[in-house]
């Protein structure tokens, strides 16, 4: 008998919270797993160009990265609207690109560095001249694997 | 006595927030997509003259200053340059009984085009003033073009699509032997349409 009326007294236990640190902790350490830290802050407008035809560029390590577009707002007052390149955190002219991919190359692990990738990061609304003189520059340091870098999408969007 | 020697808890009802916070500021600083692209081989610097190729078998594409697309002499609008790259690539036009005769294109034989998928080359010339997404678009319609001639080989052959036998073998699942097979494959189709793609900036003098 007290057994069942036992169950009927009192309010509904409080749930306890005190696993919730541990859930929040595996959450959190997931989180610092699967993603990467953001490595060096834009100085140039970077839209990149839509395309479907993609591959995934897998092993950040293998991979040098060279952006190109217009400067930002805060940029614009001292480089001007024109289109530039930006190597890690300056801006750079097309003559230094070689020069930067040798750096990055010797920095890299010796059995990585026939294996690197270089990622061309261009705002779509940049012109060719430029990136006509990058792959030049590219080319003379034998660094031929290039990476057309894009957002998966419609290719056609990018005509307007 | 009894008092002392209990040890008084600390309150961990708090670390549920710290916790919190350490999980925001990761969201915060870091990105989890990983970059895609259109991966690219560039030519390599020689000093030696290419040698001369017959005409016939490069299929010019212009890009101009205004972003207009010209291909084989005639200015097209850029959804059917796919439509032009496989017609081209697909041709096969050398005669039955040659060496180099083409046994599974399925092109219209014109020997006015391409001999064969493996000398046919995509000649791809843009000049200073072409925006870089047009050009994006136009390397991307190319590679849809030779896609969709090695998904079609892919599929008489085995059955499956080459973008499929693609992911297969980058796929963790897959066991070591059939990757093996696999890579076979995939290195059999892509003789049958080798992706052969020039790329040059239009000489002013031209």
């Amino acid at each position: 008998m007290s057994k069942f009326a036992k169950k009927k007294d009192g309010e509904l236990p409080a749930v306890s919270t005190a696993s919730l640190p541990d859930i929040v902790f595996m959450l959190l350490f997931f989180f610092m797993t699967v993603t990467v830290m953001k490595d060096s802050s834009l100085k140039v407008e970077n839209n990149l160009p839509n395309a479907d035809q993609i591959k995934k560029l897998e092993k950040k390590d293998r991979v040098i990265y060279i952006y190109v577009g217009k400067p930002t707002p805060e940029f614009a007052g001292k480089f001007g609207t024109e289109p530039k390149i930006q190597l890690n955190d300056k801006f750079a002219g097309p003559s230094e690109v070689g020069d930067y991919i040798l750096m990055e190359r010797a920095k890299k692990s010796q059995d990585l560095q026939n294996v690197l990738t270089t990622s061309l990061k261009v705002d779509k609304n940049a012109n060719m001249g430029l990136i006509s003189d990058i792959k030049q520059e590219l080319r003379e340091v034998n660094a031929l694997k290039v990476n057309y870098t894009t957002v998966n999408g419609d290719a056609f969007s990018n005509l307007q | 006595m009894s008092s002392r020697e209990e040890m008084p808890k600390v309150n961990a009802g708090s670390m549920a927030d710290i916790a919190f916070l350490l999980l925001i500021f990761f969201l915060v600083t870091t990105s989890i997509e990983t970059d895609v692209g259109l991966n690219r081989m560039l030519a390599k610097e020689s000093k030696t003259p290419p040698l001369p190729i017959n005409q016939r078998n490069i299929l010019p594409i212009l890009i101009n200053d205004e972003d207009k697309l010209m291909v084989n002499g005639e200015i097209i609008p850029i959804n059917e340059l796919k439509e032009m790259a496989i017609a081209f690539l697909d041709n096969g036009g050398v005669a039955v009984n040659n060496a180099n005769y083409c046994n599974y294109c399925q092109g219209k034989r014109d020997e006015f085009s391409s001999d064969n998928p493996q000398k046919a080359i995509i000649s791809l010339m843009s000049s200073r003033e072409t925006s870089y997404g047009v050009y994006v678009t136009v390397q991307n319609e190319l590679v849809a073009a030779y896609t969709a001639l090695r998904n079609r080989e892919a599929q008489r052959l085995y059955g499956i699509d080459f973008t499929a036998m693609e992911e297969d073998y980058s796929s963790e699942s897959t066991s070591f032997e059939s990757k093996a097979i696999l890579k076979q494959r995939i290195k059999q189709i892509q003789a049958l349409y080798p992706l052969q793609l020039s790329e040059a900036e239009r000489k002013q003098n031209q």
